[in-house]
């Protein structure tokens, strides 16, 4: 076991090297960098001054050196500029260079600063991730148990109406990506024009115009501001894990100990609640780890939609604003995020599925 | 004149899609008349989930062919005072021989929805089956030997492979589709190294199956390699001598990145299928009688690895058409005025409370055609399992 733990951490420990390393390749290619020069600089340098900019900043050189110096295992770069002024990555101009650190890179806690939110990425990108973890809380306590409900349910009978139904109702929402079920949630629940609220205000049965609130902030959560974009984000994981869930039910309802068990005169309900159901949610935890991937995708969909300051937001921002440092941040939180819940999924099903021999 | 009452609108819609109606009554008419010689084909109209997804489907591969005719206005000109109009409001100023009213009302710059709900189809249907396509030829190309062989091919395409699954797509997007890009030539090294993967697959298909006969064996290999380089030389690196096959940059970027998102998932599902299949005794007696590997992997082993293979082509369509979607509702990657579902979807959001018509048209569109494929995909593994 421990092993194939240290198998596991080893090679996720490579891929991150080498996701980040191509995060940085193209995050720092000489289009973004001269960008940059000219937002930073001025709009109307011409391409030498650009070119000095770029060198006299840092971004010069080999890309393996730079991504070294981010990633804080190579020394930070000096340099002494034309006004006789000391410059580098670990300190401010101006500022003795003998009292900065050597080494100044994400791992040592630097991850540099943020152009467009205008302070560090570290505190700023830790608000925001507090931000959508608030979001990714509801969507977790809405999306899984009801996930594993209409999958258990559905596939406890396979092929009985209350199957079919479910599992139109599940494909129906694995076919509705996120800025179709939000902009879909938006017109039946939250326009003052169409869907429910009119009809509802006209009855005065709602005070305000509308019966859930279009934009939602994470200052201000309220059953009427997150349910939309929780259940924006939840429908989408829900068909795909009730599907899984289905597949695995059905699968284990078909076994040999299911039928010897109901011969026994053991009732239906005592089946599926003692001997069924563990077996059948070995399958779906894997899933709902891997889910995490697409997840992220429907936070950065819905946190546009819907105007929430987190994560996904952020992840917009810095795209659009060309800022570098602060998408590299976000990056190195995504594929974070996305190589630990994949090891979490590989360690658990092991742990789950007795049947499953690590020598 | 007045506002089209609902079920006004509702029969002139109805009407504007008479030619899709009409081949769509012909395609099932000559469908179920000779199913039972059709083969998997023909048993898609036995499951009624089937019909029903192949019938939404092939509704929207008819508008995508007959747009120009269902349309009513132009989707690109804007037409003065129709700025988000609702629903079937009539043109102020008739003009001569077009249509008098918007029928799904007018968005934000005062186009028709109507018609560019119609012409969205077009620009999807265009892209996602043939980005599809060709990451399907990357993931067998790599995931048959890869299943085959085993080993370390095995082990370093995997990586690889795992390396491109744990990117958040969204990221991915956001680092390869844009417009600083375009200017460093990333997207065409990787359309030349994609595109190359289907005149592979093709040249090795053809050289394993009539090695034997040289003579036919030259001439189906030729045909690969001037067919596919033609193409492949306009394709990827805008050079076609011709000038038939080219590829506009934009385009290029999203085609390129949609089948660098899909191909790993191909070659985990296709590896998958192969090591299961590689056991079975008719293998074993393929290698007994002498057969190449390669003749094994392509003509043994992927034909009878067909079932589950289409079947995720007809989900992966879907899926690459939620790409693409993603992709215009970001601005990534698309002329801002291209009547493409995701964009109109981002363009309809920023009045989505007050004018919620503009993005509902082409949310529903979508949604619709991702369900068609899913029930397609359906009814399809239902069929192919009873066999």
């Amino acid at each position: 076991m421990l092993i194939f733990v240290a198998r596991r951490l080893g090679l996720m420990l490579l891929t991150a090297f080498v996701l980040t390393f191509v995060v940085f390749y193209l995050t720092n290619l000489p289009p973004n960098l001269e960008k940059l020069a000219r937002s930073e600089g001025s709009v109307r340098m011409s391409d030498e001054a650009v070119a000095g900019w770029i060198e006299q900043n840092g971004h010069g050189g080999s890309v393996f050196l730079r991504y070294g110096q981010w990633l804080g295992v190579v020394p930070g770069w000096t340099r002494v500029d034309d006004k006789g002024v000391a410059r580098g990555r670990c300190f401010a101009a101006g500022t003795d260079p003998a009292a900065a650190p050597r080494y100044c890179g994400i791992l040592q806690g630097n991850w540099g600063y943020s152009t467009f939110a205008k302070t560090q990425v570290l505190p700023y990108l830790s608000g925001m991730l507090a931000s959508t973890g608030w979001l990714m809380l509801w969507v977790m306590i809405v999306m899984i148990p009801s996930s594993l409900v209409i999958g258990v349910v559905a596939g406890m009978r396979e092929g009985s109406r209350t199957d079919r139904v479910l599992s139109t109702f599940s494909i129906a929402t694995t076919a509705t990506p996120e800025y179709v079920s939000g902009v879909i949630l938006v017109a039946l629940l939250a326009s003052p024009v169409t869907g429910l609220s009119p009809i509802l205000a006209d009855w005065g049965w709602i005070s305000g115009r509308t019966l859930f609130l279009g934009a939602s902030s994470p200052d201000n959560i309220t059953f009427w501001s997150f349910t939309l974009p929780v259940m924006t984000i939840a429908l989408y994981g829900i068909g795909y894990i009730a599907r899984m869930t289905r597949a695995s039910m059905t699968e284990v309802m078909t076994a040999q100990y299911i039928r010897t068990a109901r011969l026994k005169g053991v009732s239906f309900r005592q089946v599926v609640l003692k001997h069924a159901l563990r077996n059948a949610l070995i399958a779906p935890f894997t899933v709902i780890m891997l889910q995490f991937p697409w997840l992220l995708n429907g936070v950065v969909i819905v946190e546009t939609l819907f105007n929430y300051k987190g994560f996904g937001w952020t992840l917009v921002q810095a795209a659009g604003n060309n800022d570098i440092n602060l998408l590299l941040g976000c990056s190195v939180v995504a594929v974070f995020v996305v190589l630990v819940t994949q090891l979490i999924s590989d360690i658990g099903y092991v742990f789950l599925n007795p049947r499953i021999r690590l020598s | 004149m007045d506002t089209l009452s609902y079920s006004a609108i509702l029969g002139r819609i109805l009407i504007q899609f008479l030619p899709v109606w009409i081949a769509l009554a012909a395609t099932f008419a000559v469908s179920i008349s000779f199913k039972r010689r059709l083969g998997l084909y023909g048993k898609l109209f036995d499951s009624p989930v089937g019909m029903i997804g192949f019938g939404i489907v092939m509704f929207w591969v008819f508008t995508a062919l007959f747009a120009n005719q269902i349309i009513t206005f132009d989707p690109y000109s804007q037409f003065s005072g129709m700025k988000n109009k609702p629903l079937g409001t009539p043109l102020a100023g008739t003009i001569e021989g077009a249509y008098s009213h918007f029928l799904l009302g007018g968005d934000h710059l005062a186009r028709d929805v109507f018609s560019r709900m119609v012409m969205g189809a077009r620009s999807v249907l265009s892209i996602a089956p043939a980005a599809t396509l060709f990451a399907f030829m990357v993931g067998i190309t790599l995931g048959v030997p890869a299943g085959y062989f085993g080993g370390r091919l095995d082990t370093t395409l995997s990586f690889v492979a795992n390396l491109v699954l744990a990117f958040p797509v969204i990221l991915l997007f956001y680092l390869l589709v844009t417009p600083e890009i375009r200017l460093t030539g990333i997207p065409v090294a990787m359309a030349a190294l994609l595109f190359l993967f289907p005149i592979i697959f093709l040249t090795v298909l053809f050289n394993a199956r009539f090695f034997t006969d040289p003579k036919k064996r030259n001439l189906y290999v030729g045909i690969v390699l001037v067919l596919g380089g033609w193409a492949y030389s306009g394709l990827a690196f805008n050079m076609d001598p011709l000038g038939v096959w080219r590829m506009d940059p934009n385009l290029l970027n999203v085609f390129v990145s949609v089948v660098f998102v899909n191909s790993p998932t191909v070659f985990r599902i296709v590896r998958g299928i192969v090591m299961d299949l590689k056991a079975r005794d008719y293998v074993a007696a393929g290698q007994t009688r002498g057969e190449g590997p390669w003749y094994i992997m392509l003509w043994e082993i992927l034909p009878n690895a067909r079932g589950p293979l289409i079947v995720d082509f007809c989900l992966r369509i879907g899926y690459t058409t939620i790409l693409l979607g993603t992709l215009g509702f970001f601005g990534l990657g698309v002329a801002p005025d291209s009547p493409d579902w995701g964009s109109t979807i981002d363009d309809g959001r920023k009045t989505l409370a007050l004018f919620p018509h503009a993005a509902l048209a082409p949310a529903l569109a979508l949604m619709s055609l991702v369900l068609g494929l899913n029930l397609l995909a359906d009814g399809l593994r239902e069929e192919s399992l009873k066999d």
